[in-house]
């Protein structure tokens, strides 16, 4: 009996590794809960990325919700989400905001002419100083800000369309709501 | 065309180690020489295809084959060749393709140097061998083929994760994986001993040097990963209990508790089903690191694939392996307490109390790092420990181990006098109080610093003691053999760490400073000047290089040149500038410009002035040295002629075999 000891410790730790693969299966990893989800967003004030001299600050912004896509043109998965964001851009109800992140403005604009431009407007953060405020991970990431410029969504890695019917649309749905009483 | 030849290699490889563990294992049960006898070349001819798998690869990426989908994801036209070799194991597959490669290099070390063992304990052994290399050659083929075509063929590749692009990194995860894949070898050897009922214990001595040069290794690797951590990460640090790094340390933990019993069951005879068991636990654990780092259980900065297929099939293959051994062991090991009594005062004793402890640190340390995952069974929520845990804890179970250490050589085995410890208590206890109030003086009464160089010097001048007193009382020519060389010196390396260690986290002096060029600041009584900007490049990446001179006493010490690198494909990576000394670092990491549209101008910068650092490494080093060294000892290697006359363990007959 006492010999077989090590062997149900392990047969512990197996059943402990075996749920942490189903866990995996039913969680998304990137399923941080992010600390912003429903605190203003971090003011900004960045400049756009057709002209740099005007900048685009949250103060402006505020009055009407919008989706801010953080993306560049170095990011194999941008190029990845791109696509999903041309044909969904005019359907979600809500304007697109690019967050073009450490990039070099030429490349960027290079980019979006060879891919197409879903965006409405885009702001640049060239040295990703903004971007440690909203807590961005990497490229690409979305936040959906209300009209009183609180984060009520944040989407990890790219917006794909499951995602989007799932997830974004649902909450852009609870924003209208609000928005008539 | 090529990279088909490399799967199909990988194909007969599989079929070759099929052969190499059913047959000898057959061979061995039934008693067939022949069947036996397929166990040396089927090991050969598996190691050629994995090594012709192993080329095809590392070709792919020097002729930059992008229509092979691993070459196309982790290098590109601009990465340079060393950095491209490096790549071959810079992901997922690739590195699974290492960890073959390196288990067919310790299977073939094996097979030529074991012609003075027992045949049949020989083919027990690399069939076991055999069967690790099944369950790998079988996990890449299945999930993880690195050879999977790219169509069409992009012009470019992707790139190799910028982190990886440094000369630490390149050789950090060959060695590591020496170590940890060299422990199969000490749980064949377990193995093969439960599978053939082995009543002689020669085989526990037949196992040390492996073993050993094994736990080398696998010192060597982890020193290499602390020290690229801290080079490259930018942060200064050289330990962050990652789950990854863990997955490395418990093995190590384990393995250091093994090296030790190893030395009492082969002398002693004692604790031969703990050797045994711990020799399971520590491949065991190596296989578990391989199962955390792959199966993307726990997320890590390290972690590369979050495949659930991934992490089935190496579940199941822990399963089999461990539980299989585990089943054998509840089965087979010896049952009686065999072996030489001892008193309470005696080495093997102190050795217990160490494994003990060893042990413990390493199932505190598989706690911490499954803490997350129990917080997910158990519905508490998103929880990790971190460094707190795991520092006060293993503090706490490393203390009896370094209060006992410098006794170990002097204790006897089976029982001790008392007056001989009390002389190295007086002695050692003397240095180490001395020394301590010394640094007090020096340090301010620092507790941490007073503590680092009171363990140091216990330790250092424990090990000392006992290195004189050989030198006084044995003749010239047998003071020092390798296996006692080996052992004080890594006691003498876990001295010097432990200063290393309490210096660097009492005294380093950390500091983010803004500095315009021309500015001055004083950090740890060194003057860093920043010099400004200037841009530099490399073959794949554009930097931003700042020039810092630093002066003690208005005399220069040193320029350095900390870069803010941006490779080819945009990643943004700091590369720190160390100026290294035998008793302080000096290390500045370039933060970001204070104006991005003026980058002539402020920058943030870190500084740090980091006393006795590299100790730390030195100490591993010195640890590492003392696998290798002990591994050389004479004894380990005499044939077995030599075997009667030096032992009596070993019965006659098993000699007078060997000669029919």
């Amino acid at each position: 009996m006492n010999r077989l000891l090590p062997f149900f410790g392990f047969l512990l730790l197996v059943a402990l590794l075996g749920f942490g693969i189903w866990w995996n299966t039913q969680h998304d990893q990137r399923e941080v809960p992010s600390p912003l989800i429903n605190k203003p967003a971090p003011a900004f004030a960045l400049p756009t990325l057709d002209a740099p001299d005007n900048t685009v600050s949250k103060a402006s912004m505020l009055g009407k919700p919008y989706l801010i896509n953080v993306f560049a043109s170095w990011c194999v998965a941008c190029g990845e989400e791109h696509p999903v964001l041309m044909s969904e851009a005019s359907q979600l109800g809500v304007p697109l905001v690019g967050y073009n992140y450490k990039d070099a403005p030429d490349e960027a604009k290079a980019w979006l002419e060879k891919h197409g431009n879903p965006y409405s407007l885009i702001i640049v953060d060239r040295e990703g100083r903004t971007a440690i405020d909203f807590g961005v991970y990497g490229a690409p990431e979305s936040f959906l800000v209300d009209s009183k410029g609180v984060i009520r969504y944040k989407r990890i890695g790219p917006l794909t369309p499951a995602v989007i019917e799932k997830e974004l649309k649902p909450a852009i749905a609870v924003l209208a709501k609000e928005v008539q009483p | 065309m090529i990279p088909e030849l490399g799967q199909l290699a990988l194909i007969l490889a599989l079929l070759l180690a099929m052969t190499q563990s059913v047959l000898p294992l057959l061979g061995a049960w039934r008693d067939n020489r022949a069947l036996m006898a397929v166990a040396r070349p089927a090991a050969a001819g598996q190691a050629v295809f994995v090594a012709l798998a192993f080329g095809i690869l590392t070709w792919a990426f020097v002729q930059f084959d992008f229509s092979v989908r691993y070459v196309a994801d982790n290098s590109n036209l601009a990465l340079p060749w060393y950095y491209r070799v490096a790549a071959v194991w810079g992901a997922h597959e690739g590195s699974l393709l290492l960890w073959i490669f390196i288990l067919n290099l310790w299977t073939v070390a094996l097979a030529a140097f074991s012609r003075h063992l027992p045949e049949v304990f020989v083919a027990r052994v690399l069939g076991v061998l055999g069967l690790v290399a099944v369950g790998f050659l079988a996990f890449i083929i299945f999930t993880s083929n690195p050879f999977g075509r790219l169509l069409p063929m992009p012009p470019d590749g992707g790139d190799l994760n910028p982190v990886l692009q440094d000369p630490g990194m390149t050789f950090h995860p060959p060695v590591l994986y020496m170590g940890y894949v060299g422990f199969s070898v000490a749980f064949a050897f377990s193995i093969a001993a439960l599978l053939g009922g082995e009543l002689e214990l020669a085989w526990v001595r037949w196992a040390r040097p492996w073993t050993n040069i094994a736990w080398g290794f696998l010192s060597a690797g982890i020193v290499a990963g602390s020290w690229w951590a801290y080079a490259e990460l930018g942060w200064g640090g050289w330990w962050f209990w990652d789950p990854v790094e863990n997955a490395s340390f418990m093995p190590w933990l384990v393995g250091a508790a093994l090296v030790h019993a190893q030395a009492v069951t082969e002398k002693r005879g004692s604790l031969r089903a703990w050797t045994i068991l711990l020799s399971i636990f520590a491949f065991s654990l190596s296989l578990l690191g391989t199962f955390l780092v792959r199966s993307g259980v726990l997320t890590s900065v390290h972690a590369f694939a979050s495949d659930p297929r991934r992490g089935v099939f190496i579940l199941c293959f822990l399963v089999i392996v461990v539980g299989g051994s585990l089943l054998l062991y509840a089965l087979r090991a010896p049952k009686v307490a065999g072996g030489k009594p001892f008193a309470v005062v005696s080495r093997e004793t102190a050795i217990l109390i160490g494994n003990l402890m060893f042990t413990v640190a390493a199932a505190m340390v598989l706690l911490g790092t499954l803490f997350p995952l129990i917080g997910d069974a158990l519905n508490l929520g998103k929880i990790s420990v971190g460094p707190p845990y795991f520092g006060f804890l293993f503090t706490l179970l490393m203390l009896p181990v370094v209060l006992l250490m410098p006794f170990g050589p002097f204790l006897r085995w089976g029982k001790s006098d008392s007056p001989p410890l009390k002389r190295v208590l007086l002695r050692a206890g003397i240095a180490a109080v001395a020394c301590a109030i010394v640094a007090a003086f020096v340090t301010d009464g620092q507790g941490k610093a007073i503590a680092g160089v009171a363990a140091a010097v216990w330790c250092g001048f424990g090990t000392l003691l006992y290195v004189f007193k050989r030198w006084r009382e044995m003749p010239r020519g047998r003071r020092y053999p390798a296996e006692m060389a080996g052992m004080l010196l890594a006691h003498f390396g876990l001295g010097v760490f432990l200063a290393g260690v309490l210096l660097t986290e009492s005294l380093s002096v950390e500091r983010d400073v803004r500095l315009a060029p021309g500015q001055t600041e004083n950090v740890g009584g060194y003057d860093f000047r920043f010099d400004g900007v200037h841009e530099a490049a490399g073959p794949n990446w554009s930097a931003d290089q700042g020039v810092v001179t630093v002066s003690k006493h208005g005399r220069k010490i040193a320029v350095m040149h900390p870069q803010k690198r941006t490779y080819t494909r945009g990643q943004v990576q700091t590369a720190s500038a160390i100026d290294a000394g035998f008793t302080r670092d000096l290390y500045v990491a370039l933060g970001e410009p204070m104006d991005p549209k003026n980058v002539e101008g402020a920058w943030a910068l870190r500084l740090y002035h980091k006393p006795f650092v590299r100790w730390i490494w030195g100490g591993g080093l010195l640890m590492m040295l003392g696998g290798f060294v002990s591994a050389g000892e004479r004894r380990f290697r005499a044939s077995r002629v030599d075997e009667k006359a030096t032992t009596q363990a070993i019965p006659a007959i098993a000699t007078q075999e060997a000669h029919a």
